[in-house]
């Protein structure tokens, strides 16, 4: 520890802590722009230059380590001398655009010029005038603001982990752009924006909507992965028009995805659903709530004397809210006796629920994820499932720690790592092998199950890595993603996985890629059964896209087409109103309901609506008591969300480890032959993973988003089917045909397609990663 | 043109061989003796830098920081790779010595750098010379290419067990990677752009790895140091000034050139070794230790002598050592001018101060140089100049400051004129 004494007060700080960090600790303020505690010190906009006793010149507060007896003066004269310089030259050339300026009212640079400038500017020449940038649909820019403090530029090579952005040309000429021809396309890209210090990089879609005081600040939760990311909804009007980061340092730390960030634009896109829709006999008409309730009452009513509770299917989002799902179960279980109700997105292998022990989490708390010296991925995009995660594992790899990753298609992971692809139904076998092979290694006993595959090559990389650490008693986290959750093999993977984390003494558990799948598993009655295989005659949705946001599409649009009665509560206007009875009842959104969400670590998160609802949506929870009480349901008497919570979780803040529990409750496990027939890789696009996502127009735009309409294989695969990459081909699963076309990928595995699992006209296909055939449109 | 008079440097070179560079010349001229002397006599480690601190060596680069101080600042015992590198990036304006070192006794550096890494325990070094002297750079492989033959360079140096490789790297022209650390930054890759100190190179440099930079004229300094004696080469000087230096000297002079002499020589004699004043023209001023030294007039250059302090003490530095020879003929604003504008070209653009400084700085010379300053931007510059020297990240804000200093100590009068009277006093 040292001793530092800070504008004479002193305090005790690590060894190794800068004067800047001191005075942060001591809650003394230095004037800064460069500096940020996420970023790597780059020392260049001078603004923080201090005095310190015995230097003869003033001291950047952000790149001078505290010696011990070290005495600074951040208010001396020589030091607001200094600052008044800096701030002197920073606004020679920056433009006097303010009014103009998005960043009005939110500016360090406006905020600091009021401290440290001057009235009068003594700069008399011709100000700098710098081209804009194209970065994309997401990122406006006005580069002539620009005050070349690198943030932007540091954190997409040191968070964002690309160098996306870099700083070309020299002294005054020097410019802040992408690559030429290129636009920015992390996925977690938008968190420049709120780096910028200045008005250079703005938001593109809240562009000119509202000046920054006019915006009234919300509490949020993420509705769209796991990690349960922290948000500030920004409201004008009614709308939410902006959406920034919550500070969390335990779950998303300062950052967003860009999903995060921008999905609010299909908040009020002309696809919402403002009235309740009832089609009857072929006429759409828009109706009342109390009409449309009595009459989607009546037919649930009606349905269940005809047909018995087993005709009906209920398909819930897992983003939905613990107060909805518990309000889907209880009305539609408990209440009505339906068995089949879904709320796992597109699991395929409902087998993880029935022999799971628990409700299957991260297996340890996100802080404690980030202290893994290896993490093993299995079955995961994860850069694509849950962007923020996989920037944390990024950090942590650029800490020291190892990644391994065995999955049938990923994303590069832009840190060091391990990479193993193989096709989805060797998924199983893969592990096995390399679970073997480790603890063979390592001296340990081999489980029965481990042993099903044989021995990889002693000098395989990743078993090496893996046996090293495990060997030195590190700390090891394997993570199952969506790959595996969706896999028709899911049980047995999940078995090896514990298996192996058993016999390595390493963490194990799943890293979500919905909101609330943790609360899914919690709220999911005792007798459901979400099979879909057989026709049902009446299909209820919640906050879902029936087709898209199934595990077989296919069998989905069948399902549709064929059942008598459709009732869908969506925020969303319905894709068609096939049924001869069809009821569209539109639901609050998340930003426009309060609810709780339980994140990948079992921590609920609790929020209010931040506007009122759009048109005459109301919040699901509401209509759900309602349709409760038209079907005189008992207990359907809740006056408020938090009513309903206490109900669903009682008040808990956390889960506890007796509900979390990864723990898989099988014996049988059987490793496929192994084969070379197609199979698809029907991974979830990014920008397509949930119904809100899907309509938000600037997240579409995106390279990423452009990128998932395709279908990829690498050369071998294409060659053998004789065909080029840019041709134009026929995929078909389950006889039914879709015309894509190819693009030549070799990060996949021989033999394998990786075709989507959403995208335009995809109703058509099947299993996500089941067999399918490929030839050319001729 | 190059000449000597007491020779370290260039200690026997004969200019008029053309073949003055290879091995065999160098060493028939006693070249590669001192690494000998070293490895046959098993010579410590200490005992080199001992040698080196005691020939009270200075960095030609042109700082001037104590060589042997500074090779003792290598922590030896460090385990994992270390570096050494040399600094042939000569950028200054002016400033032309270390190309005639590489292009006509590579030798000499070469052996100077291995034993550098002798002392300090380091195996592998690079030399970073300048972009704009690929002959010389290609001169620079050749005589490494002869060294490795002979079995001096590279794996166990002359049976010794000690090993050293040494690279050449060439730049691409840009002033700013002479500073060291973006010389560092440069040579791994990166753009070249100086990081902030502390971490010092001694214990963060090339790759994160210790790293001890040094000027191609001291590593050249060092055979002959050890060679002869650390005392025999202080007392070729003053004290605290060992040794000789070498001196470009340009501008108006009949023979412009490289000259090595001794350190404290008087600069009345050195101008008369270049000749004296072209064409009988009369001394006006001189910058005499490379573009960013502050501007001296004739009568205090007449009374200094050519070393760190006696020019420190005049008010200017030695810097590089490239003394700039201006007659009557030349307007200084016009020389600032010429000044400001290279060093708002060469900033690097990183930090505030320097990179829209520098720019606003030759903006001001311009307009008065124009006819079109007023009287506020004399003192506009002075305070411009003290909001930006000591406030950057590297030393070239001050570089472009001490300029624009010196000139308006000395010739004020000529910024005057050319304000109040819209024309240049000169001509």
């Amino acid at each position: 520890m040292l001793e530092i004494e800070i504008d004479g007060k002193k305090l005790t700080v690590p060894d190794g802590s800068t004067v800047m960090e001191a005075a942060e600790a001591v809650g003394t303020y230095i004037p800064h722009f460069c500096y940020h505690k996420k970023l790597s010190v780059a020392a260049n906009c001078r603004m923080c230059l201090v005095q310190v006793e015995k230097a003869p010149k003033p001291l950047p507060a952000c790149a001078t380590p505290v010696t011990d007896g070290m005495r600074v003066f951040t208010k001396s004269d020589l030091a607001v001398k200094a600052q008044q310089g800096v701030m002197e030259f920073l606004l020679i050339n920056h433009p006097l655009d303010c009014p103009i300026c998005d960043q009005g009212g939110e500016c360090q640079l406006q905020d600091l010029a009021v401290g440290y400038g001057d009235v009068d500017s003594r700069f008399s020449e011709v100000k700098r005038v710098v081209p804009n940038k194209d970065l994309g649909p997401l990122i406006s820019t006005d580069m002539t603001r620009c005050i070349h403090c690198t943030r932007c530029v540091r954190f997409s090579e040191e968070i964002a982990g690309a160098q996306e952005i870099g700083m070309a040309g020299r002294g005054e000429h020097s410019e802040v752009m992408s690559f030429i021809g290129l636009t920015v396309d992390s996925e977690i890209s938008g968190n420049v924006i709120d780096l910028c210090p200045v008005g250079a990089l703005t938001s593109k879609p809240f562009r000119y909507q509202a000046r920054s005081w006019e915006l009234s600040r919300r509490k949020g939760v993420s509705p769209h992965d796991g990690l349960g990311s922290n948000l500030i909804l920004q409201t004008k009007g009614g709308r939410v028009v902006r959406v920034l980061p919550r500070e969390n340092e335990s779950i998303n730390e300062c950052w967003i995805s860009d999903r995060d960030r921008f999905s609010y634009e299909a908040l009020m896109s002309s696809e919402r659903l403002l009235t309740p829709e009832l089609t009857i006999g072929g006429q759409v008409v828009s109706t009342s709530w109390d009409s449309a309730l009595s009459k989607v009452a009546e037919e649930i009513k009606g349905t269940i004397e005809k047909f018995g509770a087993d005709s009906i299917g209920v398909v819930a989002s897992p983003n939905s809210t613990v107060e909805e799902l518990y309000l889907i179960n209880k009305l539609f279980g408990g209440g009505l006796g339906v068995r089949a109700i879904n709320t796992f997105g597109r699991m395929s292998d409902y087998r993880l629920v029935s022999e799971s022990e628990g409700v299957r989490w991260l297996g340890q708390s996100i802080s404690e994820l980030r202290q893994s010296d290896l993490f093993m991925i299995v079955g995961s995009d994860l850069r694509m499932e849950s962007p923020l995660l996989a920037q944390q594992i990024r950090q942590s790899v650029k800490r020291g720690a190892e990644l391994c990753v065995l999955s049938p298609s990923s994303s590069k992971q832009l840190c060091r790592s391990v990479e193993r692809i193989v096709r989805p139904d060797e998924l199983l076998s893969s592990l096995v092998s390399i679970a073997h092979s480790v603890v063979v290694k390592i001296g340990k006993s081999v489980p029965a199950v481990l042993q099903l595959a044989g021995l990889l090559a002693d000098d395989d990389p990743m078993v090496e890595a893996i046996a090293k650490v495990a060997g030195r008693g590190g700390r090891i986290s394997i993570l199952l993603g969506e790959q595996v959750e969706n896999s028709p093999q899911a049980l047995e993977i999940a078995k090896v996985a514990s298996l192996f984390a058993e016999a390595i003494s390493a963490e194990f558990g799943w890293s979500f890629a919905s909101a609330n799948k943790v609360g899914a598993q919690l709220l999911t009655v005792d007798s459901a059964d979400p099979t879909f295989s057989r026709q049902r005659k009446m299909l209820i949705g919640f906050g879902v896209d029936l087709c898209a946001d199934s595990p077989n599409a296919q069998l989905m649009s069948h399902q549709v087409r064929a059942a008598d009665a459709l009732v869908l509560f969506s925020p969303f206007k319905p894709l068609s109103h096939v049924a001869p009875f069809s009821a569209s009842l539109p639901v609050a959104p998340f930003s426009e309901t309060g609810g709780s969400y339980i994140n990948i670590e079992g921590v609920v998160q609790a929020f209010n609506g931040a506007v009122r609802c759009a048109g005459d949506a109301r919040p699901g929870w509401k209509v759900l008591r309602v349709l409760g009480n038209l079907l005189s349901i008992p207990g359907f008497d809740y006056q408020s969300v938090e009513d309903v919570r206490r109900a669903a979780l009682g008040d808990l803040e956390k889960l506890s480890s007796s509900t979390l529990n990864n723990s898989i409750d099988v014996e049988d496990v059987r490793i496929n032959e192994k084969h070379n027939a197609l199979i698809r890789v029907g991974d979830v696009p990014i920008y397509q993973s949930d119904a809100v996502v899907r309509r938000s127009h600037s997240l579409q735009e995106t390279k990423l988003a452009g990128c998932s309409r395709l279908a990829r294989m690498n050369s071998k695969t294409l060659s053998s089917l004789m065909i080029n990459h840019g041709d134009n081909v026929l995929v078909s699963q389950g006889g039914a045909e879709f015309s894509i076309v190819a693009e030549e990928d070799d990060t996949l595995p021989d033999f394998a397609v990786a075709l989507p699992a959403v995208i335009d006209g995809c109703g058509v296909l099947g299993e996500l990663y089941g067999p399918i055939s490929v030839k050319k449109n001729m | 043109m190059t000449v000597y008079t007491k020779g370290v440097v260039f200690d026997g070179v004969d200019f008029d061989d053309p073949d003055c560079w290879k091995l065999d010349r160098y060493v028939k001229r006693g070249g590669y003796a001192a690494l000998r002397k070293i490895i046959e006599g098993s010579i410590s480690q200490d005992s080199v830098i001992a040698e080196v601190k005691l020939s009270a060596l200075r960095g030609r680069g042109g700082a001037g920081f104590p060589t042997g101080l500074k090779w003792s600042f290598m922590p030896r015992q460090f385990p994992g790779q270390k570096y050494l590198v040399c600094n042939t990036d000569e950028g200054e304006p002016g400033t032309f010595k270390d190309k005639d070192i590489i292009e006509l006794n590579p030798h000499a550096l070469i052996e100077g750098m291995i034993i550098a890494g002798y002392a300090m325990g380091i195996s592998v070094g690079y030399n970073y010379i300048h972009g704009e002297i690929f002959q010389d750079y290609r001169r620079f492989e050749a005589a490494l290419q002869e060294a490795r033959d002979a079995g001096l360079l590279g794996e166990n140096i002359l049976g010794s067990g000690f090993s050293f490789q040494l690279y050449a790297h060439h730049g691409y022209g840009a002033y700013i990677c002479g500073e060291e650390t973006a010389l560092l930054e440069s040579l791994e890759g990166k753009k070249g752009q100086p990081r902030f100190k502390p971490p010092f190179p001694a214990s963060f440099g090339l790759y994160g790895k210790p790293t001890t930079i040094n000027n191609t004229e001291t590593f050249a300094s060092v055979p002959f140091i050890i060679r002869e004696g650390g005392q025999k080469f202080l007392e070729l000087g003053k004290p605290n000034n060992g040794g000789t230096k070498l001196f470009s000297i340009s501008g108006h002079v009949s023979r412009p050139g490289n000259y090595e002499v001794p350190m404290g020589m008087p600069f009345a004699e050195l101008l008369a070794l270049a000749g004296g004043m072209r064409d009988g023209g009369k001394l006006k001023a001189v910058i005499p230790g490379g573009s960013s030294a502050p501007v001296l007039p004739a009568q205090i250059m007449m009374d200094v002598t050519m070393d760190y302090d006696s020019i420190s003490k005049a008010g200017s530095m030695l810097g590089s050592g490239a003394v700039i020879v201006m007659d009557e003929s030349v307007c200084m604003v016009k020389a600032l001018r010429r000044l400001s504008y290279f060093y708002y070209e060469e900033s690097c653009g990183q930090c505030t101060p320097c990179r829209e400084g520098t720019g606003w700085l030759y903006r001001i010379v311009d307009r008065i140089e124009r006819g079109e300053g007023s009287l506020g931007d004399l003192d506009l510059l002075e305070s411009l100049g003290k909001n930006i020297a000591g406030r950057t990240i590297c030393a070239l804000g001050d570089a472009a400051v001490m300029p624009v200093q010196g000139m308006l100590k000395h010739f004020r009068d000529e910024f005057l004129f050319h304000i109040e009277n819209k024309r240049c006093l000169v001509h």
